[in-house]
């Protein structure tokens, strides 16, 4: 059975070319960076180039790019850096569809004294910037918000947004493990002043990240230890996962294009066929500011986990909101904070599409759902009643 | 992922006595469409009053949709009398086991179940003197001491494992922790024998594993035992404990508390110096 891989917001294949970009540094060249031989001199020279390659993906200096294990770290290192750097101010805002990585932080972060404003997002999942204005305060440390949201897709303004938070003088960063390599980042355009990327988002392998700091940004290290990355965070390189992170920025600055007219044409081809072969289904958050490769569509009266495993069955794989899969008995909080009735935010399926997405895949999802959802309703106790409803309208 | 056994696999990708039967003796719907699983089940007696046929209709998961297909299964053929006294964990076990978090579809399975005969029977649907605790999932005080009593259960998140109760915006988890003492309380009398040292330091260590550790953890502490003399439990506290000004307090009140509850009466903690 082959498999149809729709869960890219989730992880991603690693990239050819980042696979043999790494292969040495896990064999022979395993020299220290940071060591006066040759030997390992050869292996600081790569990741020299490889700080170049990420910084050029959003339009950085290669002296503003910390290298992390995760996006996870790098979400840690900024806030708790804004915090030890600022320690009289005791206030974060972020907003209620954060990834976890920011939200269990912050509810960490409160346990121990912080105050936290989580903002609201409207029913597409958008954000009010007017409301976010009135929330900062000169106690406001840092202001956290995501770029792209991983459920949903939708799009944060989160350039407008820093520009609210600099004429206050307060910090901005934001989460852009998905929009980094989806859509084009210009930190020169900008003036976030953090922002967090992920490897194994964009077709590096899993345990290595990125840390934008803007030069001239006051920063505290969250790991303390070698003089590595500019004393900005210590430990010894993660050489190979670096130069594949360096490689997979290269190639993902390659495929913008491809992702905003082809991955995006896929994905809006299998969000058209499905909202049409399906009734009562709907799609989560604003289409019109969304990453191209990511739909969330809701299958009322049926529960997104028996819908997963049904996909499973065929070798497709992709992600839902619903409580079942969340390990919590709730959905999830992301359709929650857009007020998505329960009932649709049970039945809520991810797809997200990458540049290794095949028509003929889309082709084969588009064919096969339908059944998968009519047989789950078919089981569902309320099915009929809303089935004899819908055919009175 | 879950770890579903083949058996619940076998069932949800194949679920036996999908459907509604018409005009049955017995009926019942459980659950909402607003906490993620529903089933209705529906059976038949033949003239023996045994049950002919069952079906069921489930709105959830894979595990919710395999234990209503088992509990069809299970029922066949027996009496009502004989029906009543299958249990969650035997629907639990008909189909391998289910991991934790998805008990509650099987006791959703046994409330149906009990449903459909008081259905059958003509006696009311909810328990007499029944209240609701979780408001967001609309479990009832009994269901949650049932659940505690044929599952053994002993913290919150257990009952809200099985009975969902707790796991919404969790305002009811004092009142869920209130019903388990009370239940536990009930059931100490004839069950607390006399223990060998042994015993009493394996029950100590347990109770701390179990019941003591996770909470404490939680706040980012830990405990250590360093000796059991007699009764004295000679501890450590770690981590955040061990710069907490009220971590007294915690040993007293919790730790001491918990321990003379599970093990001893006699039981006293002790924090040896730092």
């Amino acid at each position: 059975m082959n498999t149809i891989y729709l869960d890219n917001n989730a992880t991603t294949k690693v990239a050819p070319e980042v696979l043999d970009a790494m292969m040495p540094y896990f064999g022979e060249l395993y020299g220290n960076p940071s060591s006066m031989h040759n030997f390992g001199g050869q292996v600081g020279q790569k990741i020299r180039a490889a700080r170049e390659q990420a910084a050029a993906l959003i339009g950085a200096q290669p002296e503003e790019i910390v290298f992390t294990s995760c996006g996870t770290e790098s979400d840690n290192a900024a806030i708790r850096s804004a915090l030890v750097t600022q320690p009289d101010k005791k206030h974060i805002l972020i907003s209620r569809v954060e990834h976890p990585a920011i939200r269990a932080l912050c509810a960490h972060l409160a346990s121990q004294g912080y105050r936290i404003t989580e903002l609201p997002v409207d029913k597409n999942g958008i954000l009010d910037l007017e409301n976010l204005e009135k929330n900062l305060t000169p106690d406001t440390a840092i202001v956290s918000l995501m770029w792209g949201n991983n459920e949903t897709g939708v799009l944060f303004p989160v350039e407008e947004a820093a520009h609210l938070a600099r004429e206050k003088g307060i910090l901005f960063h934001t989460d852009a493990v998905q929009a980094a390599g989806k859509i084009p980042i210009n930190m020169q355009n900008n003036v976030i002043d953090m922002l967090s990327v992920s490897g194994h988002k964009l077709h590096a392998p899993k345990g290595v990240g990125m840390l934008y700091i803007r030069r001239g940004t006051k920063f505290a290290p969250f790991m303390i230890g070698g003089h590595q990355e500019k004393e900005r965070r210590g430990g010894t390189e993660n050489s190979a996962g670096i130069i594949g992170l360096g490689k997979a920025c290269e190639l993902a600055a390659g495929n913008l294009d491809k992702e905003n007219t082809f991955v995006r044409r896929l994905r809006d081809k299998l969000e058209k066929a499905l909202l049409g072969r399906i009734a009562q289904s709907r799609v989560n958050g604003d289409v019109t500011n969304r990453l191209p490769n990511t739909t969330n569509i809701s299958f009322e009266y049926v529960e997104g986990e028996a819908i997963l495993l049904l996909m499973n069955e065929l070798g497709i794989c992709a992600s839902s909101g619903s409580a079942c899969t969340s390990g919590s008995l709730q959905p999830s909080h992301v359709l929650r904070a857009m007020g998505v009735p329960f009932t649709m935010a049970h039945g809520s399926v991810r797809f997200s599409l990458s540049v290794y997405n095949t028509e003929a895949e889309i082709d084969f999802v588009i064919e096969n759902m339908p059944a998968i959802i009519e047989r789950l309703r078919g089981m569902s106790p309320f099915w009929n009643q809303a089935g004899q409803a819908c055919n009175v309208q | 992922m879950w770890e579903y056994t083949d058996k619940v696999k076998e069932h949800f990708l194949n679920p036996q006595n999908v459907g509604e039967i018409e005009n049955p003796d017995g009926e019942a719907q459980v659950g909402s469409l607003a906490c993620g699983d529903a089933l209705k089940l529906t059976f038949k007696l033949d003239e023996n009053k045994r049950i002919k046929d069952a079906k069921f209709k489930t709105f959830g998961c894979a595990s919710a949709i395999a234990s209503s297909s088992a509990l069809t299964e299970m029922i066949k053929g027996m009496t009502v009398d004989e029906a009543i006294k299958i249990t969650n964990q035997d629907i639990a076990q008909y189909l391998g086991g289910l991991p934790d978090e998805k008990m509650h579809c099987s006791v959703m399975g046994k409330q149906a179940l009990e449903k459909a005969i008081e259905n059958y029977k003509g006696a009311p649907a909810m328990e007499a003197g029944a209240k609701i605790i979780c408001e967001c999932f609309g479990v009832t005080d009994k269901e949650i001491q049932r659940a505690i009593r044929e599952n053994n259960l002993l913290t919150v998140e257990d009952v809200t494992n099985y009975t969902k109760a707790g796991g919404g915006c969790g305002a009811c988890q004092d009142a869920i922790a209130q019903i388990i003492e009370s239940v536990r309380a009930e059931a100490k009398p004839d069950e607390k024998p006399k223990l060998t040292n042994l015993q009493k330091i394996k029950l100590i260590e347990e109770t701390i594993d179990r019941e003591i550790r996770p909470s404490l953890r939680q706040d980012g502490g830990d405990i250590d035992i360093i000796d059991i003399i007699g009764d004295r439990v000679l501890v450590a506290t770690r981590g955040a404990c061990a710069t907490c000004k009220a971590a007294d307090i915690t040993l007293k009140h919790f730790v001491e508390h918990r321990l003379k509850e599970m093990v001893s009466p006699d039981i006293t903690v002790e924090e040896v110096s730092k």
